[in-house]
Parts: structure tokens; C-alpha cells; sequence
């Protein structure tokens, strides 16, 4: 299915307990990881191959609705056709 | 007066915010997310809860119904508004109110009875309280921590902005312990903790008089109606 996806993480300098909670877990768990942050990935699907406007409508939904920029950034919007 | 409160889906503490309207001697409106219509209401109040399930972001999809498209309209024509909790949240995220709120620096869900301090009683919701004072209401959240940049904090200090501080203790990991904030104007007014809870003798936080008869929320919907009819 066609689709866009919006991929969005918290700030990278505010505090992200979620991402320090499995972080914690991993390394009891013996991984040698350092830190994790967890972000969302939000798939748009379409019945037809995503068009310039669709991305640019994408863009702007990522910006005003599906992150706030005060605590999250829109790391990418892409098409995945 | 008519205040209107507001239920979305997933609102919790609307029965308790129309209650505290009632105990304080204004009627109390429901007014319902899809509507667009806010039936006369002269202020409005957004209750606690878990609007839309805490989908996407706290308050965010709430922020997008078709009631808050009006208030949100309204309250930048100066309606009274209040957002308690959730309300708090659906006002970040409708922009009526700066910065956000991220999930309890320690990662626990709080339940306590907290002590503020009222920071500016020069709003619709806060002119029955005296300026400094300390006042015990409860506090109930997971996503209640207060951020905001480092510009956007020295605006809120320096136009008087803060009007609620925890006091005490910090239970969130709020920057500049804000528990409250209020807009230019003064109309709108949004915090954490719930003094729709704190209203009635016997159902009220502890105090040192007796057990549960704490009513320092009973002030906030005082203060709405005393500005309504001086309005």
C-alpha cells in the first residue's frame, strides 16, 4: 500500500523516560547500549501514489498535529511507494 | 452565570467540575466535543481526564474538536476559560497557553494532596485569592511535567505570567516548579493539580482543623463569577 511516513522524536535534549526506562531494561538484559530514546512512526496510507501535494499536505500535518515542536521534532517525512 | 464544561470523550472529571460550579453558585452547562455551539455559556471550563485516550499527544486531539474550535476563537475574545489536568494540556495544545506538558520526571502516576502557591490573582479564576498565598488542592497526573525554552521561560517570569508554583515539594519535574500558568489577558487559565476537588467540606484534602475539609478550590469558580458580574 502507498504510503507516507512521518517519523517523529522527543527533543534531543528533554529528559525521555520512556527511552531511559528500556534502556535500563537492555542493559540488565546485558546489552551494551549506552542510552535509547523511543520516538513514534506514523504511516499515512493512500489508494494511490502519493503526489507532491500529498507530501507537502503530509509535511504540514507532521508540523501543526502530529508533533508539538515545543517537546517533539518531525525528524522525516518520506513516501514509500 | 453559566459555565459551561466541557466533555470530551475519555473526560473524567466533568460531574465534579459541574458540582464545583454549583457549590460556588453559578449554573453549569454541558457542553459536548462535537458541538460548535457553546449555548450562551459565560466561561468555560475544560476538565481532568483522559480526553481521546491520551492518543497521539495529551490534549492534542482534543485541541482539534469542533467545540474547542469556538473556544478557542471565544477565549482569544476573552471568555473566561480553565483548563484543569487534561484541560491544561488541551490548552498547550491549542496554543492558547505556552510550552507543554511531558510524562513525570520520576515516570509515576502522582496522586497527592499538594501545596501551590498562587503567584498572580490578577485572572478570572484567581482574583478571590490573596497574592503569595498557600493553598492545598489535589494533584493526580502521569504527564504533568512543565517545559518550555529557555526563551519562552523568561517571558512567562518577567510578565507575571506563572500563577501557580508548587510548593514544597516538586512532584514533577516541572522547569521553574510552574504548576499553573494564565494568558496576557488574564482569561485563560490552565494548571495541574484539581481544585474541583477541593470544594466541599468532608470530600476536600486534609487540614489541620479536620480530616478532608479542605475547599481552596471553591475559590477558582468564585473568582469567575465575581469577574462575570463585574464584567
Amino acid at each position: 500500500m502507498p504510503k507516507i511516513i512521518v517519523e517523529v522524536m522527543p527533543k534531543a535534549d528533554l529528559l525521555d523516560p520512556q527511552g531511559k526506562a528500556v534502556g535500563n531494561s537492555l542493559k540488565r538484559a546485558g546489552h551494551n547500549v549506552s542510552t535509547v530514546r523511543i520516538g513514534k512512526r506514523i504511516e499515512l496510507h493512500f489508494d494511490h501514489t502519493p503526489t507532491e501535494a500529498d507530501l507537502e499536505a503530509a509535511k504540514k500535518a507532521a508540523a501543526d498535529f502530529l508533533s508539538n515542536g515545543v517537546i517533539e521534532d518531525v525528524v522525516a517525512v518520506t513516501v514509500e511507494a | 452565570m453559566k459555565i459551561g464544561v466541557v466533555t470530551f470523550p475519555g473526560t473524567l472529571d466533568d460531574r465534579d467540575a459541574a458540582r464545583a460550579v454549583r457549590l460556588a453558585g453559578g449554573e453549569a452547562v454541558s457542553l459536548w466535543h462535537a458541538d460548535t455551539n457553546l449555548h450562551d455559556v459565560d466561561a468555560v471550563v475544560l476538565p481532568g481526564g483522559f480526553s481521546y485516550g491520551d492518543y497521539l499527544r495529551c490534549g492534542a486531539i482534543a485541541a482539534q474538536a469542533p467545540v474547542m474550535q469556538t473556544i478557542i476563537e471565544k477565549a482569544n475574545e476573552g471568555l473566561p476559560v480553565l483548563g484543569i489536568c487534561n484541560g491544561f494540556q488541551v490548552l498547550v495544545e491549542s496554543h492558547l497557553l505556552p510550552g507543554g506538558l511531558i510524562r513525570n520526571e520520576h515516570q509515576h502516576f502522582i496522586c497527592r494532596d499538594q501545596k501551590l502557591i498562587v503567584e498572580n490573582v490578577d485572572t478570572a479564576w484567581t482574583n478571590q485569592f490573596t497574592l503569595g498565598e498557600e493553598i492545598t488542592i489535589p494533584l493526580k497526573n502521569g504527564e504533568g511535567g512543565y517545559i518550555a525554552d529557555g526563551e519562552t521561560l523568561k517571558r512567562l517570569e518577567g510578565e507575571g505570567l506563572i500563577t501557580f508554583r508548587y510548593s514544597e515539594v516538586n512532584p514533577n519535574g516541572s522547569m521553574n516548579n510552574i504548576a499553573g500558568l494564565r494568558n496576557a489577558r488574564g482569561n485563560v487559565v490552565g494548571l495541574m493539580p484539581h481544585p474541583e476537588h477541593a470544594v466541599e467540606p468532608g470530600f476536600g484534602p486534609d487540614t489541620k482543623v479536620a480530616m478532608r475539609s479542605g475547599v481552596d478550590g471553591l475559590k477558582f469558580f468564585t473568582s469567575v463569577l465575581k469577574s462575570l458580574v463585574e464584567a
